[in-house]
């Protein structure tokens, strides 16, 4: 392409960017139906594969646009403060403090989905799927069973023949969402665990490597015979990592899958409070036979108050849209989908939200 | 005339304007780390530099070993890559005949276009499984080093040795560019002297042409380190990431560019992310004082050869 042939079709390239703009500008001023309303969201990356497929089916259908900026929870709870975005979405629910400094009142933690956390390692040698407690795993992070055939681990796994090699221990290095799961099963599970490290998007890990993303943490566990990691459950299952199975609260050790994530929701959400605000840990539920331990709820954060009635309608459509129509295509991408009896729950809960001004 | 010194006077401002823009953003970025940092900073005072504890649940925060890490790590790949960049350099000037000189340098300075998250996953699936394998049991065992503290503890590959090796490769081009221009610019007279002194050619680089280049060879070291000191994504790919300070170069570290990588993102409480900012801080006065070092080195050398 010559010179002049060049520059007239980045002119064009340009006009029609800024014919796009003004139509864009034309559809969000007609406010009054839902269609053609712009919703801006920040927050987790950790569901953001299946918020961009809702997100996408959804303006399919409804024509609304919604922009969503996988910055991580930390930055959507800011930004939701802030009130920079329509809504935020996070891995970890708000504390008392965050809600508090949340300047456009009240937030509704809305739970989409569930997600796993899959234990993961490299045994070359053992080819049946490791059984673990988390009191065990705890130890094991904690730098405490340094060696693959200490009795602990043996005594769990008859007849798998354990090697001598020490353990390495592969955490995340990043602040993220997987690590608050883990951490918070690992502190429900292992009192020691709660009271030096607790629970959090990141810890101060004692011992180990620490790998940037899922993808840091399985590339250091591939690579290194006698290492232990987590990731979550889709990047575990799409990557053929091998998955340990966990000891859940009633004594069964549990696959990870999204049944069985789905399971542990069941558990919880048949005996929550009337009064609930939906900001529970769902890790090493009791009761459920199937339970998968390591699982929790991410959420949608939204005020219960909207100011903008236009934006706050499309905002409710959106979200119980997802809680039900979205919910068929989450396992699809390894989400498990919420439990029936939460998602009618949800429903009146987010029929309370208010709208427009004061 | 007139018209003429208007426009004199209208390109001096504009240039002046020009040049002041900078320090004025450099001051600006300074000021606003220094704000954003400043309740760590109060609240942990000395011991922020000093201690080790990096605790984001219990609120305790420390950057001594992201400090070590990314002075050592710069280090390590300032006494890998400068010796090599020079030796790459002298090749080019000095003894590569006329036809290689323009593909090998091309080749070097296409290091430099190679985005820093590709050097990283070079690391993590070329370097690491390399070192693991062959480099650390060489040095650990077949030189029997592995009882030396440098180089002691268990060879996962991922470590301080690793980042230090990225780091190398990618300021190698710098210097070694650097080292070019200035090694050319030693004039011709200056070598012709040396030979016609009887001197060899090994004799008249030694003698006559590094001397004369050396404030300029100081620079080049020096953007390669400024450069290696703010290296951010290849090094958190292959450093481990651990809080630790180790004299073992196998063991994982800590940077303070990684540091604020990792963690920004998902920083939530106001400490937290205060802490990430005075980590920032902290990144430009070394760089600062690196730079600063480095015109004195600059300054000094010019000063003794005259």
């Amino acid at each position: 392409m010559n010179h002049r042939n060049f520059l007239r079709a980045a002119a064009l390239c340009g006009a029609a960017v800024v014919a796009a703009c003004s139509s864009d500008r034309a559809a969000s001023r007609d406010s009054g139906s839902v269609a053609g309303v712009a919703l801006t969201g920040a927050g987790a990356t950790f569901p953001n594969p299946i918020y961009s497929k809702w997100f996408s089916d959804y303006a399919a259908t409804t024509g609304v646009r919604i922009n969503y900026q996988p910055l991580g929870s930390g930055a959507g709870i800011r930004q939701l403060q802030e009130q920079t975005v329509d809504f935020g979405a996070s891995d970890a629910p708000m504390s008392d403090a965050e809600m508090t400094n949340a300047r456009g009142g009240d937030v509704l933690h809305v739970p989409t989905v569930i997600g796993a956390v899959v234990v993961t390692y490299n045994l070359p040698a053992v080819t049946t799927p490791l059984r673990l407690t988390g009191a065990l795993v705890a130890e094991i992070f904690l730098g405490r069973v340094t060696r693959w055939n200490d009795t602990r681990i043996a005594a769990l796994n008859p007849g798998v023949s354990l090697p001598e090699t020490s353990i390495l221990v592969v955490h995340r290095s990043d602040g993220s969402g997987t690590s608050y799961i883990f951490t918070d099963f690992l502190s429900a599970v292992s009192p020691t665990w709660k009271t030096a490290l607790g629970r959090g998007k990141d810890v101060q890990w004692p011992t180990g490597l620490g790998g940037k993303g899922n993808d840091g943490v399985s590339g250091l566990v591939k690579q290194t015979p006698g290492s232990i990691g987590y990731v979550e459950l889709a990047y575990a299952v799409q990557n053929h990592l091998p998955a340990a199975l966990m000891q859940n609260a009633a004594g069964h050790f549990v696959a990870p899958s999204v049944e069985s994530a789905t399971a542990a929701a069941a558990g919880v959400a048949a005996s929550l409070p009337a009064t609930t605000d939906y900001r529970v840990s769902i890790v090493n539920a009791p009761g459920a036979q199937q339970a998968y331990p390591i699982a929790s709820f991410t959420w949608l954060l939204l005020y219960t108050h909207q100011p903008n009635a236009a934006k706050g309608r499309a905002i409710v459509d959106f979200v119980h849209w997802a809680l039900h129509t979205g919910q068929t295509s989450a396992a699809s991408l390894q989400y498990a989908p919420l439990p029936p009896a939460l998602v009618t729950r949800l429903d009146s809960s987010l029929a309370r939200i208010q709208m427009g001004g004061a | 005339m007139n018209t003429r010194s208007g426009a004199d006077r209208v390109y001096a401002v504009f240039t002046t304007a020009s040049a002041a823009v900078i320090p004025i953003v450099v001051g600006l970025v300074f000021i606003a780390l220094a704000v954003a940092g400043w309740p760590a900073l109060r609240q942990f005072g000395l011991s922020f530099v000093t201690s080790s504890a990096w605790d984001p649940v219990g609120g305790q925060f420390g950057a001594a070993p992201a400090i070590y890490g990314t002075l050592v790590s710069s280090a390590l790949a300032l006494v890998i890559a400068g010796p090599l960049a020079l030796g790459v350099a002298l090749f080019l000037v000095e003894f590569a005949p006329a036809w290689l000189r323009e593909p090998v340098a091309f080749t070097v300075e296409l290091l430099a276009a190679i985005p820093s998250v590709v050097y990283g996953l070079w690391g993590i699936f070329v370097l690491i499984p390399l070192l693991r394998q062959y480099v650390m049991p060489f040095l650990a065992d077949t030189l029997h080093l592995g009882s030396t503290p440098l180089f002691s503890g268990p060879a996962y590959g991922t470590s301080m040795l690793a980042a230090g090796l990225i780091l190398a490769i990618m300021i190698l081009p710098y210097i070694a560019a650097v080292s070019r221009e200035v090694l050319r610019a030693v004039p011709r007279s200056q070598r012709e002297a040396a030979l016609a002194l009887g001197a060899t050619r090994w004799e008249m680089i030694r003698d006559a042409v590094l001397p004369y280049a050396r404030s300029g060879l100081v620079g080049g070291l020096m953007l390669g380190l400024g450069r290696a000191l703010g290296e951010t994504m290849a090094v958190t790919m292959v450093i481990g990431n651990q809080h630790q300070i180790s004299a073992s170069l196998f063991a994982p570290g800590y940077t303070m560019a990684s540091l604020i990588a990792n963690e920004f993102s998902e920083a939530t409480t106001p400490l937290h992310v205060a802490s990430l900012m005075a980590v920032g801080l902290l990144l430009l006065v070394t760089t600062f004082i690196v730079n600063a070092g480095a015109r004195w080195l600059v300054w000094q050398t010019a000063r003794s050869r005259a």
